[in-house]
């Protein structure tokens, strides 16, 4: 019996989401009575991986190869499933990112365990069935969900834990893995990523624009406040639509739900689709020419004004808070 | 090329989120039901696939007979068939289970599905269809195009995109970038009355998860107003008393 929890690390630390998903399964794992076992995917050299310990993890399983720089979610699976194998695993649980959302459903299906992604809270167990709050409605609500099989899988939502220290080092092992050619039938032609950008999904404070930037030569200052908070850029659907900036950008219903601590949003008037994908977020700050955007009603904090004006003055003042 | 498109009904995007005292059903009286939108996205790039290479474009659907309307939709749009498996849907595994089910006695050379609904926001069902008919599953894709036998996709991973190619069969997650949805014309709304909509028994529901029931989010105090003329007291602000920066 153990909790394992799926982490992942190529050529870098261990991002956010792992340390909080590994603390997530290090509490869960207290409750039950148990320990967390890690499952590494990629090739953090064995101190960090033993420093998972810190965070919670009792034992780290350590899967790599060049040959898994290539993201098929078939062998992911394999990985994770001979992990919980391994480690007698009753519970599992994934960071809510790009990988989970390929590889959990295959595994809940695979070991026929009930999935419970977007988690937002320690789970409770009541008379032997496991429960847990997770969000739904795009953000606008919460939703308490119950799992009927003795194994689940649960994936947990960025910045909704806030992980802390210990001091303890994990046991670090190998997991030794066979694979088959069917295991690996997605073949990756190229790979583009934005170095040094912090992913929207993780981000602790987002910048975000909308129409009211006018057009897509205004971005720059959007991404000099963005740059003297440590910021990730997001924006509206409409200039999404437009092509004034990429669709990954777009925060919303239909794009992406997001709760970083910190929310500023620079001429958008707060539809109920935006609404629906930052509604989480801890603080929101609303930047606006138009008294009566709609934004005013759900923001924390805001300026009637011009942003042409305003943003740079922000800016300047974040710069001198650093 | 036979297209199984997997779409789910949700409430239309500005429907108020409130509950009925049972905690469980959406409140409203007239609550207006549409195709979950990033299904929408993969119906409509798999009739551009279809109109390009030819072939058949096959809608499945979990749900009552009330959801029939929003299917009906999904023929007008340009699907050529629909199924209704009659299983409320509750749970991803079961309805994953009944959608492989039926894929499994057709040969389809591609199932796509949005990412997510915008209700329940699992981002599930793709993924457990996968797994279920051995087959490759990508997710996150806002781009496909299909030459011959093999597939060539953009996908979403951590910071960044990848271009990525596998043989067909396969089951792909898709999100916004994919296709702009079409709005149905007269001549298709008419002929969704007659396309057939065939009606199947669940085979066999095992659900592996449960919801009891929903809960709102605290509500926000009212904003608090800063000067256009002051920036920097919002940036003492977030500072001082938000604490988030």
């Amino acid at each position: 019996m153990s909790v394992l929890v799926y982490v992942e690390a190529w050529d870098g630390p261990y991002p956010k989401s792992a340390l909080e998903a590994v603390y997530y399964a290090g509490k869960t794992a207290a409750l039950l009575n148990t320990e967390a076992v890690a499952v590494s995917v990629g090739n953090a050299p064995d101190d960090a991986a033993a420093s998972l310990g810190e965070y919670g993890a009792a034992k780290v399983l350590q899967a790599g190869g060049e040959r898994l720089r290539s993201f098929d979610s078939r062998a992911y699976t394999k990985i994770a499933a001979a992990a919980a194998e391994k480690s007698g695993a009753t519970l599992i649980i994934f960071p809510n990112n790009y990988t989970c959302k390929a590889v959990a459903p295959r595994l809940s299906a695979r070991l026929k365990a009930g999935l419970i992604t977007g988690v937002i809270s320690l789970p409770e167990m009541n008379g032997g069935k496991l429960s847990v709050k997770r969000t739904a409605y795009s953000g606008k609500a919460f939703a308490c969900c119950t799992v009927n099989t003795p194994q689940a899988v649960l994936a947990l939502q960025p910045n909704a834990i806030t992980p802390e220290k210990q001091d303890k080092k994990a046991v670090v092992e190998k997991l030794e893995m066979q694979f088959e050619e069917k295991d690996f039938s997605v073949t990756v032609k190229e790979t583009k990523k934005a170095s040094g950008k912090v992913p929207l999904t993780e981000a602790s404070v987002i910048v975000s624009g909308g129409r009211g930037m006018k057009g897509p030569e205004n971005w720059k200052m959007l991404e000099e406040m963005a740059s003297a908070l440590g910021a990730a850029l997001a924006c509206s659907k409409p200039v999404a639509d437009m092509g004034w900036r990429p669709h990954e950008e777009h925060v919303g219903q239909t794009g992406i739900t997001v709760r970083p601590n910190l929310y500023i949003a620079v001429g958008i008037s707060g539809a109920i689709q935006h609404l629906a994908g930052v509604n989480g977020s801890k603080c929101m700050v609303v930047i606006n020419k138009d008294p009566e955007a709609p934004f005013f009603k759900a923001a924390d904090y805001g300026i009637v004004g011009d942003a042409f004006e305003v943003v740079p003055k922000l800016t300047e003042a974040f710069r001198k808070m650093r | 090329m036979k297209i199984l498109v997997c779409i789910a009904r949700t409430p239309d995007t500005t429907t108020k989120v409130a509950f009925k005292d049972d905690r469980k059903t959406l409140a409203g009286d007239n609550i207006q039901y549409i195709i979950n939108p990033l299904d929408e996205f993969a119906l409509t790039r798999a009739l551009e696939i279809k109109e390009a290479a030819g072939g058949q474009v096959t809608v499945i659907h979990a749900g009552p007979a009330d959801s029939e309307p929003v299917i009906r939709k999904a023929l007008a749009i340009g699907a050529d068939e629909a199924v209704r498996i009659d299983t409320p849907a509750d749970d991803s595994y079961d309805v994953a289970a009944q959608i492989a089910n039926y894929a499994r006695q057709e040969n389809f050379d591609m199932i796509l599905a949005g990412r997510e609904t915008i209700d329940f926001n699992g981002s599930q069902v793709g993924g457990m269809i996968a797994e279920m008919l051995s087959i490759p599953f990508i997710s996150g894709v806002s781009r496909l195009e299909v030459n011959g036998q093999e597939a060539m996709m953009d996908r979403e991973i951590e910071g960044g995109k990848e271009i990525v190619s596998v043989k067909l069969p396969f089951t792909a997650s898709v999100q916004e970038g994919i296709a702009v949805p079409r709005i149905p014309n007269m001549r298709g709304i008419m002929s969704a009355r007659t396309k057939p909509l065939k009606v199947v028994a669940p085979a066999g529901a095992e659900k592996l998860t449960g919801t009891e029931r929903f809960e709102l989010p605290p509500a926000r105090s009212a904003c608090r107003m800063v000067d256009a003329s002051r920036p920097e007291e919002l940036a003492e602000l977030l500072n001082k008393e938000a604490k988030v920066i």
